[in-house]
């Protein structure tokens, strides 16, 4: 089980939830049981969101694989100037 | 888990001062810019824009201008269809109006002409038929239950009941028992802030040309920071395949974000589309303020406590954002950073974005990050000075480090914050005596940096030298700063190498030039492609000797055998092997693709001394360092320069920039005159202090540096400027008459 932490907003959407988790290898295994957990999620994981894996921020990385233990965090879409 | 591409090496030509690539066309005038493009036969296009800040368009009646001789073609949103996702259709709608016109200066139709007074006599013979609404441009007065509603519809699941419709999300970030945080608090400070919105104020106005042709086919040739993105937006709003549409990208006058979208190139494509001619637009000063992104403007409040030695027990900060007519995008990022340089036990953020009849917000480097790292900066500072403590012993004693856990949520790895305090603290510039009237201040910022989507290709000449295509239009030296790395990577002389950015259809696709990405990615692919082409070089050598391939390697420019066993071979030169490339298996060239991640977040930190006329109200920045963590520093005079225009254009943004809208809803000020930028006699020599903590996703350690910088400057000003004059500015520009009333009502 992969424990995903979620921004403060989202988490009226995880029933108040700081912290989900759920059975997943990538991050689009982890995407795809989220909303599927949480239906509530996915308004935001369609806008775009990145994905933060013990420090080091992904913005589109399907099949990149969570080892076990990672720290997971969920972030808005990273966007710059 | 970290990217672990770096390994430490001593670097030959990295980090040299070579002479930049693009400096003779630029000072002899022979850069082509996105309005020296011509084409034959060519009509030129203008747009006419609404006088009102908010007014339902009723009809457009364009007959009396089609009428006009040398009038080709007239365009309206009835020209475009309606995109199926929210983002394309705010977009188009932001390029013309469909149905209201949201703000001063939305595009309402367009025309495209024989010359230049033609299109401009017939923009006045066009009759809009508006019912003008109720409109509201501050952030706070939109935010209010029975404010005037720009857009109906757009409010986001997120956003609590009770709200005006204008406000469309809301963000929360942050850890810990925030009331405990306070009640361990020896002192807690609360303020409230505001920010202008202020311009980007590139000097190259958005310019394009566009020739669509009879049988589908269209070029388009515009000054923008990403061709790319600028062919997919315009694909869907024309409705055309990608393949059909070839971008290229002019010389860049300054971006800075603001050239990340579209404004003009839609319509330049409808117009061209109908008339069956080139079409070229370049927008007017007047039209760049009125109607091409800004930032943001932002009201906020903060409060944060404090022990009496120095530690922060917690900090809350509210921020409000307005983004213009369209929802804003920016409003997490503030939230995400304004805390980032610390590491707390207690934090929250919370954010509002919402809607104002003003232009579309645009990114401007770091987009939502300075104006609240400002507000949260300011109260630090406020507590130090309430404590008598050292404000850069306070930032260090709270400062985040490897293993804190961020105020967004990860857990940093290695960020060099500590290091710029410290370097800060050594320097001979925060021991310097100040005189009457003048005040020190600094500041700490902070950007995340990302990677994206990147594609390059490196040509092996027979002649010896490289060609280098990428597809990330160079606003801040990555032409220079990729050969490098590529001549790094080859062992051949950088002045053997040259890159140039190419058009849509000579690459796969690339993300826009945003997010201090371009030295982080395109250099990673650039050094991944350099090590694809000396594999093959090695395998042709490897052919010429008779010997396995894995028993050639690379060193110092040249293929030689791997070792004793290998056998006994003169090196082989680059030049030596790609001269007789025909001959050993056809032309050599590396390639690489990715979607790069791993950029590692960047940190700064600014200290700048000013003094106040008393009489005036006026500011002069007498002195200004800035120290930032650079990962490598690819080219040093680049990354000081980014280090330095973030410094300037902060100047600006904390004395003098703003957005003045008159009580109609219309810009007062749209022009460099009445627009004040900083010249370079307000300005002292700004000092710069590269440190480099190398970046573990990247091979040579590069870090983006081009963000971060405008960070600190807000903060770090106001700061110098509160103590220069004994009072607490919250409120940004400081222009003259807002510090003298402040030194007024504080007296």
């Amino acid at each position: 089980m992969v424990k995903v932490q979620l921004w403060g907003s989202l988490r009226q959407a995880a029933d108040g939830q700081a912290e989900v988790e759920v059975e997943a290898a990538t991050f689009k295994d982890l995407l795809d049981r989220l909303v599927d957990a949480h239906p509530g999620l996915e308004p935001q994981i369609r806008r775009g969101v990145s994905l933060s894996l013990d420090g080091v921020i992904y913005r589109e990385a399907w099949f990149t694989e969570i080892p076990p233990e990672a720290e997971v965090v969920l972030l808005p879409y990273m966007t710059g100037g | 888990m970290s990217l672990d591409e770096y390994s430490r090496r001593e670097f030959k030509q990295v980090g040299t001062r070579v002479r930049r690539p693009d400096g003779v066309d630029k000072v002899t005038g022979r850069a082509l810019y996105g309005a020296d493009v011509t084409a034959p036969g060519m009509l030129i296009g203008r747009i006419l824009r609404s006088p009102h800040a908010h007014a339902k368009i009723k009809s457009i009646d364009t007959t009396a201008a089609e009428a006009l001789k040398g009038v080709r073609a007239v365009v309206t949103s009835a020209d475009f269809g309606v995109p199926d996702d929210d983002f394309t259709r705010d977009v188009q709608d932001n390029c013309m109006a469909r149905g209201k016109a949201l703000y001063d200066g939305h595009a309402v139709a367009a025309v495209a002409a024989t010359d230049s007074a033609t299109a401009k006599a017939a923009l006045k013979l066009i009759k809009v038929d508006y019912e003008i609404l109720p409109h509201v441009t501050d952030v706070d007065e939109a935010m209010k239950p029975d404010a005037p509603v720009v857009q109906k519809g757009r409010v986001q699941e997120n956003v609590p009941s009770g709200y005006s419709e204008n406000v469309t999300a809301h963000f929360e970030f942050g850890h810990g028992d925030i009331e405990a945080g306070f009640a361990k608090a020896d002192k807690i400070v609360e303020r409230s802030f505001k920010t202008a919105a202020t311009h980007q104020g590139y000097i190259e106005p958005h310019a394009c040309l566009a020739a669509v042709t009879s049988d589908g086919k269209a070029d388009l040739w515009c000054c923008t920071q990403g061709q790319f993105f600028v062919r997919t937006l315009c694909a869907d709003i024309i409705g055309m395949e990608a393949s059909q549409l070839r971008v290229t990208a002019s010389e860049i006058g300054g971006g800075f974000g603001g050239k990340t979208t579209v404004f003009i190139e839609p319509v330049a494509l409808a117009l061209s589309k109908k008339s069956g001619r080139p079409v070229k637009i370049v927008m007017t000063r007047d039209e760049v303020f009125r109607a091409t992104g800004p930032t943001v403007s932002s009201s906020s409040d903060v409060k944060i406590g404090m022990t009496k030695d120095g530690r922060i027990t917690a900090g809350l900060a509210t921020l409000r954002y307005q983004g213009g007519a369209f929802p804003c995008g920016t409003t997490e990022f503030g939230c995400s950073a304004a805390f980032a340089a610390y590491d707390l036990d207690a934090v929250k953020t919370l954010g509002w974005s919402v809607l104002t009849n003003r232009p579309k917000e645009a990114a401007y480097r770091a987009p939502g990050a300075p104006m609240a790292v400002y507000a949260v900066e300011s109260v630090v500072d406020e507590l130090c000075r309430h404590f008598d403590l050292d404000p850069l012993e306070v930032r260090l004693k709270n400062a985040a480090r490897k293993g804190t856990k961020s105020s967004y949520g990860p857990t940093f790895s290695d960020i060099g914050l500590v290091a710029t305090l410290e370097a800060a603290q050594k320097h001979p510039h925060y021991a310097a005596p100040l005189g009457p009237n003048q005040g020190r201040g600094l500041s700490c910022g902070f950007w995340f940096n990302f990677g994206g989507n990147t594609c390059v290709s490196l040509n092996v000449n027979t002649d010896g030298t490289v060609g280098i295509t990428e597809g990330n239009p160079d606003i801040g030296g990555s032409r220079a700063s990729i050969s490098l790395m590529a001549a790094e990577e080859l062992g051949i002389p950088y002045e053997k190498i040259r890159t140039v950015v190419v058009d849509t259809n000579s690459l796969g696709y690339n993300d826009v030039t945003d997010g201090s990405r371009v030295t982080f990615a395109v250099g990673l692919a650039t050094i991944k492609a350099a090590r694809d082409a000396i594999k093959k070089m090695c395998g042709r050598a490897a052919k010429m000797w008779g010997i396995d391939p894995e028993a050639v390697e690379w060193k110092d420019g040249a293929a030689v055998p791997a070792g004793p066993n290998a056998g006994k071979f003169p090196p082989m030169t680059l030049a030596e092997i790609a001269a007789v490339s025909a001959k050993t298996g056809g032309p050599i060239a590396g390639h690489h693709e990715v979607n790069a991640d791993g950029a590692g977040v960047s940190f700064g930190v600014h200290l700048v001394d000013v003094e106040v006329d008393k009489e005036t109200g006026a500011t002069k920045v007498l002195r200004y360092t800035i120290f930032q963590d650079a990962g490598k520093a690819v080219h040093p005079d680049y990354v000081e320069g980014q280090m330095q225009g973030g410094a300037v254009q902060g100047i600006g943004w904390a004395l003098n920039e703003e957005y003045i809208y008159g009580k109609d809803g219309k810009l007062q000020n749209p022009g460099f005159l009445d627009y004040r930028v900083p010249v370079a006699s307000d300005l002292p020599n700004i000092e710069t202090v590269i440190l480099e903590i190398p970046n573990p996703g990247h091979p040579y350690g590069v870090r983006g540096v081009g963000e971060t910088p405008i960070v600190p400057p807000l903060a770090a000003i106001s700061n110098a400027v509160s103590h220069a004059t004994g009072v607490r500015m919250t409120e940004l520009p400081m222009s003259p008459p807002r510090v003298l009333k402040a030194i007024t009502d504080g007296a």
